[in-house]
């Protein structure tokens, strides 16, 4: 072999190995690891673990509830959100990319943070119904603290994932399909019944089982919901569970977390089963049908839906907002009381809040600068590269993601509860279990725009520069990344947004002094302080907006679908 | 089954005109096509008529009421039209037999009579036995006839077709050219077939409708388009004749004029009632060219180009009085011709195409 043949396959030999490296550390040991503290704990296989979990009542209680808010939520969300993206996608209704934003907006705040705002507004203390003076009498029950008020939260954050899906199944639906319907004399209502839902159920299925996962391993609404009305679903039982007995209950967390594991791969396989049975594939490409036209209807459509909006986002936002500048619990609200003492204890009087938000930042960054750089290469393997295997890779960077946060939470405890074998580092008890936790859920959000940058991307460029004697490192460098980085940037900002506000994982992670704005928000709602909380929250709030923003000056340059609340 | 008129139907997106000021009269059983290049407005036409698009301005009726005019505009569904699609557009969650019976399901016929007209609709375009099928296990052929026994079993006054061969190879088109013309003529059924292929539309139709940017060019018979073209564009369209610029000499007489084309006199056929104008031009076709012997007049010329086609040359020809108007016909033969060479025309016989000369023929 020749030298330059042999320094080409090197580099990308180098590549190849780097990356599945990366992929064997972040997705396929901890699952392993999790998958033997059942099968084999301690080392020797039995099934103990099983025995013990199958037996505790609490188990069977926890796992009706998650199944029963589960499926709650995903009705509710299916409902609202293939409705608002008929409405959206088939008429003529104006507004439509300010809709969007607006609609998609709650996928974007944080599970908690949804969860406190509605709290906020319903509450016999909420300072929005003292305002109006509707509000019930202190001391009396907040009604979202039921399993129909952690459905409902749970069909309104999850509500626009399924609009994302099925928005854009209705996009690629092309208009000769209603055209032929309509011609042979079925009216709007028929074409909708016969040709556009049934053609949509693949969709609509997918985005189901998406609703479901989101919503069974969802922590934030059942912890904030749930665990005031002691009614626990599976991640609250194993947060609850951790919380009280420390490292001694982590096999039967373990057991839990599987549970969940598998509850949402249920969901993952109907969907994959439902959606083999009706494979209809659109295949022709067309333009998208014309809009039907409302009519008379079209105002009062379209004040419902923004009355909607206001309903599901302004409200609750407001809500939060208004507590945030409540000088104390049930204090009425006024020019005359309202304080932003709120604001500056949680951010420069109290240590762990303002640890909290230099440890979410630094974290988030790091996760994001770190998916964005591996996205790159392994988004060049997944796209362009020549190995069948890696198709495999990209399914299994999705696993820590597809399945509840809880499951990768444990199992990075497990992983991670001794030091690390031959070298002594401790990561247990430090910021950086939390760091891994997150580089290993979050690679995906970066990895997938990133792919999808490189699908439009004409691959002759880089065979040119190819042709002009670039290496495959030189090219990566020079020609690849500067044109998918506006995806893995975009990618890497979703990261950021999502992991600033995150839950779930550090709620089983964290320590005294690497405490997440998450933990700290959930911790001051526990003992009461709702106002610091939602001081907390508006501060997220807010970052999260500003980036979005931010993030839409880079749309121009990115895939369609990167920025899912961009129309 | 009913005839259809557009009477100067426009139709406007933004300031562009897709449509412009098209009257067309479709009698009761003709079968109409509607030929042009792409782009020119043709499916814009055809969603004008199913009332899928409104017009700008004008006026449609089918069977004599007025379905569309500037006032308002009968609901696609309420108009009893068939369409054909370019891609079919079977529903892909239905069987064939679901796909053909859709519109007597939503007109809530009788299942028993549903059942039968859908039978007699598959076996019409002759895929009896077929019913059971989803649309993704039929063959391009086989999709294309359940769309057309899908708008049949409507018994629709009108059926519309949007380049329904365009999808398919060649040697299906074909067959599939002659089942249309079958259905045509079994049925009775007034036709509006949309295609930009000449061939398909000359053997297919009643008559043609030349559209070119949005106007009708002209409206006729296919042996009418291809020997009396009524303006440049029809005349180089068809059949890529060859325009030419002329100067008409002498009056019409017996359908004849005489003009002068590069320095050359020919009679050429006309209109009744023409006469002498300068800057006229008149369309020629390979069967109007002859190679001018030694002595004989002609147009002096080069050959820039020589291509052999299996059976015929293919000549380019570029006069020397106007080199940069190559002259492009056909020579029976395979040897003779090198490029380089230099050949003398003669224009024989031709059409002197109506009106003022070449302004006329121009569209902005
Ligand atoms: N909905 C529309 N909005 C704007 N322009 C359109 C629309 N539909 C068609 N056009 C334009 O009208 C012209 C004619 O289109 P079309 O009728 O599809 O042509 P053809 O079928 O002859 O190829 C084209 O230039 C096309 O871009
Ligand atoms: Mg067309």
């Amino acid at each position: 072999m020749s030298a330059p043949v042999k320094e080409s396959r090197g580099q990308e030999m180098a590549l190849t190995v780097a990356v599945a490296v990366v992929i064997v550390l972040l997705s396929l040991l901890p699952m392993l690891r999790l998958i033997k503290e059942i099968v084999a704990p301690g080392g020797t296989i039995s099934d103990t673990a099983i025995r013990l979990g199958l037996a505790s009542p609490a188990t069977w209680t926890a796992t009706v509830n998650t199944l029963v808010v589960g499926f709650g939520g995903t009705v509710l969300a299916v409902v609202l959100g293939t409705f608002v993206a008929l409405l959206v996608t088939l008429t003529d209704i104006r507004g439509r990319s300010t809709l969007v934003l607006a609609y998609v907006m709650p996928l974007m705040i944080a599970p908690q943070v949804t969860a406190l705002a509605w709290l906020q507004l319903f509450g016999p203390a909420s300072p929005f119904l003292k305002m109006i003076g509707m509000a019930p009498p202190l001391g009396s029950r907040n009604p979202l603290y039921s399993t129909e008020g952690i459905i409902l939260l749970l069909g309104v954050q999850y509500g626009p994932l399924v609009f994302l899906l099925v928005r854009a199944g209705l996009r690629k639906l092309p208009r000769e399909l209603i055209e032929a319907a309509r011609s042979g004399g079925a009216g709007w209502f028929t074409v909708l019944r016969t040709i556009v839902l049934p053609l949509m159920t693949p969709s609509i299925v997918a985005a189901a089982a998406l609703a479901f996962v989101s919503c069974v391993g969802n922590f934030g609404i059942p912890a904030f919901l749930g665990i005031p009305a002691n009614y626990l679903v599976l991640p609250t039982l194993i947060y609850q569970k951790l919380a009280g007995g420390g490292p001694a209950v982590l096999g039967e967390a373990a057991f839990l977390s599987v549970l969940i594991g598998v509850i949402a791969m249920a969901g993952i396989l109907g969907q994959e089963v439902m959606s083999r049975r009706r494979d209809y594939r659109i295949s022709s490409t067309s333009l998208p049908a014309d809009p039907y036209e409302l009519g008379k209807w079209r105002l009062p459509v379209e004040i419902g839906m923004w009355l909607f909006i206001v309903l599901i986002l302004v409200l609750p936002l407001f809500g939060l907002l208004l507590t945030s500048l409540v000088p104390g619990y049930g204090i009425p609200l006024g020019w005359a009381t309202a304080t932003l003492d709120n604001y500056r204890f949680v951010l420069f009087e109290h240590a762990a809040a303002r640890r909290s938000f230099f440890n979410s930042f630094a974290l988030s960054i790091a996760a994001a600068a770190f998916a964005v750089l591996v996205a790159v290469p392994v988004g060049y393997l997944v796209a362009w590269g020549r190995h069948k295997w890696i198709r495999y890779v990209n399914l299994s960077i999705e696993l820590p993601y597809a399945l509840p946060g809880v499951v990768l939470a444990i199992a990075a405890l497990l992983m991670f509860l001794r030091p690390i074998p031959f070298t002594g580092i401790q990561l247990y008890n430090t910021v950086w279990i939390i760091l891994y936790a997150y580089l290993a859920r979050f690679l995906v959000l970066a990895l997938r725009p990133t792919v999808s940058g490189y699908h439009q991307i004409d691959r002759a460029l880089e065979e040119a520069a190819q042709v002009a004697g670039a290496g495959l490192f030189t090219r990566l460098r020079t020609i690849v990344f500067p044109l998918v980085a506006p995806a893995a940037l975009a990618g890497g900002l979703l990261i950021f947004m999502t992991a600033l506000s995150e839950l779930t994982v550090s709620a089983l992670l964290w320590s005294s002094g690497s405490e997440t704005i998450g933990v700290v928000m959930f911790s001051f709602e526990q003992g009461g302080d709702s106002s610091y909380a939602a001081a907390m929250s508006a501060i997220t709030v807010s970052i999260t907006f500003v980036l979005m923003l931010a993030t839409n000056l880079l749309a121009p340059y990115l895939p369609n679908g990167v920025l899912p609340w961009r129309d | 089954m009913a005839g259809l008129t557009l009477s100067n139907v426009t139709k406007t997106f933004g300031d562009f005109d897709a449509v412009k000021d098209v009257s067309i009269d479709v009698r009761d059983g003709e079968f109409l096509a509607v030929l042009g290049p792409s782009g020119c407005g043709k499916t814009t036409l055809l969603r004008l008529v199913a009332g899928f698009e409104r017009v700008s301005a004008g006026q449609i009726r089918i069977g004599g009421e007025t379905v569309s005019d500037a006032g308002g505009s009968v609901p696609p569904e309420k108009r009893r039209v068939g369409i054909v699609f370019q891609n079919y557009a079977l529903w892909p969650h239905m069987t064939v037999a679901e796909n053909v019976g859709y519109s007597l399901k939503v007109a809530k016929v009788d299942k028993a009579e549903a059942r039968r007209k859908v039978d007699e609709a598959l076996a019409l375009v002759d895929l009896t036995g077929l019913a059971d099928r989803r649309p993704a296990n039929l063959s391009g052929g086989q999709r294309q006839r359940v769309a057309l026994a899908r708008c049949l079993v409507a018994a629709p006054s009108l059926v519309l077709f949007d380049e329904p061969l365009a999808n398919l190879d060649v040697h299906l088109r074909a067959s599939m050219e002659d089942e249309f013309a079958a259905f045509h003529k079994r049925t009775g059924t007034t036709i509006v077939y949309i295609t930009h292929d000449q061939s398909e539309a000359m053997a297919l139709a009643d008559r043609i409708a030349v559209m070119d940017h949005g106007r009708l060019a002209q409206l006729a018979t296919p042996r009418e388009l291809y020997s009396e073209p009524a303006n440049e564009m029809v005349a180089s369209f068809i059949a890529q004749g060859i325009v030419l610029p002329a100067e008409v000499l002498s009056a019409e007489e017996g359908g004849k004029a005489r003009v002068e084309v590069m320095g050359q006199q020919v009679t050429v056929r006309c209109r009744p009632g023409d006469g002498p104008r300068a800057n006229a031009s008149i369309c020629v076709r390979t069967p109007d060219l002859e190679i001018a012997g030694e002595g004989e007049p002609g147009i002096e010329g080069t050959v820039t180009r020589a291509v052999y086609k299996g059976g015929a040359l293919r000549i380019d020809f570029a006069p020397a009085a106007d080199p940069d108007r190559v002259i492009s016909f056909e020579h029976p033969g395979h040897t003779g011709f090198e490029e380089g060479a230099r050949l003398r025309l003669r224009i024989v016989s031709g059409w002197l195409i109506p009106g003022n000369g070449p302004e006329d023929g121009q569209h902005a």
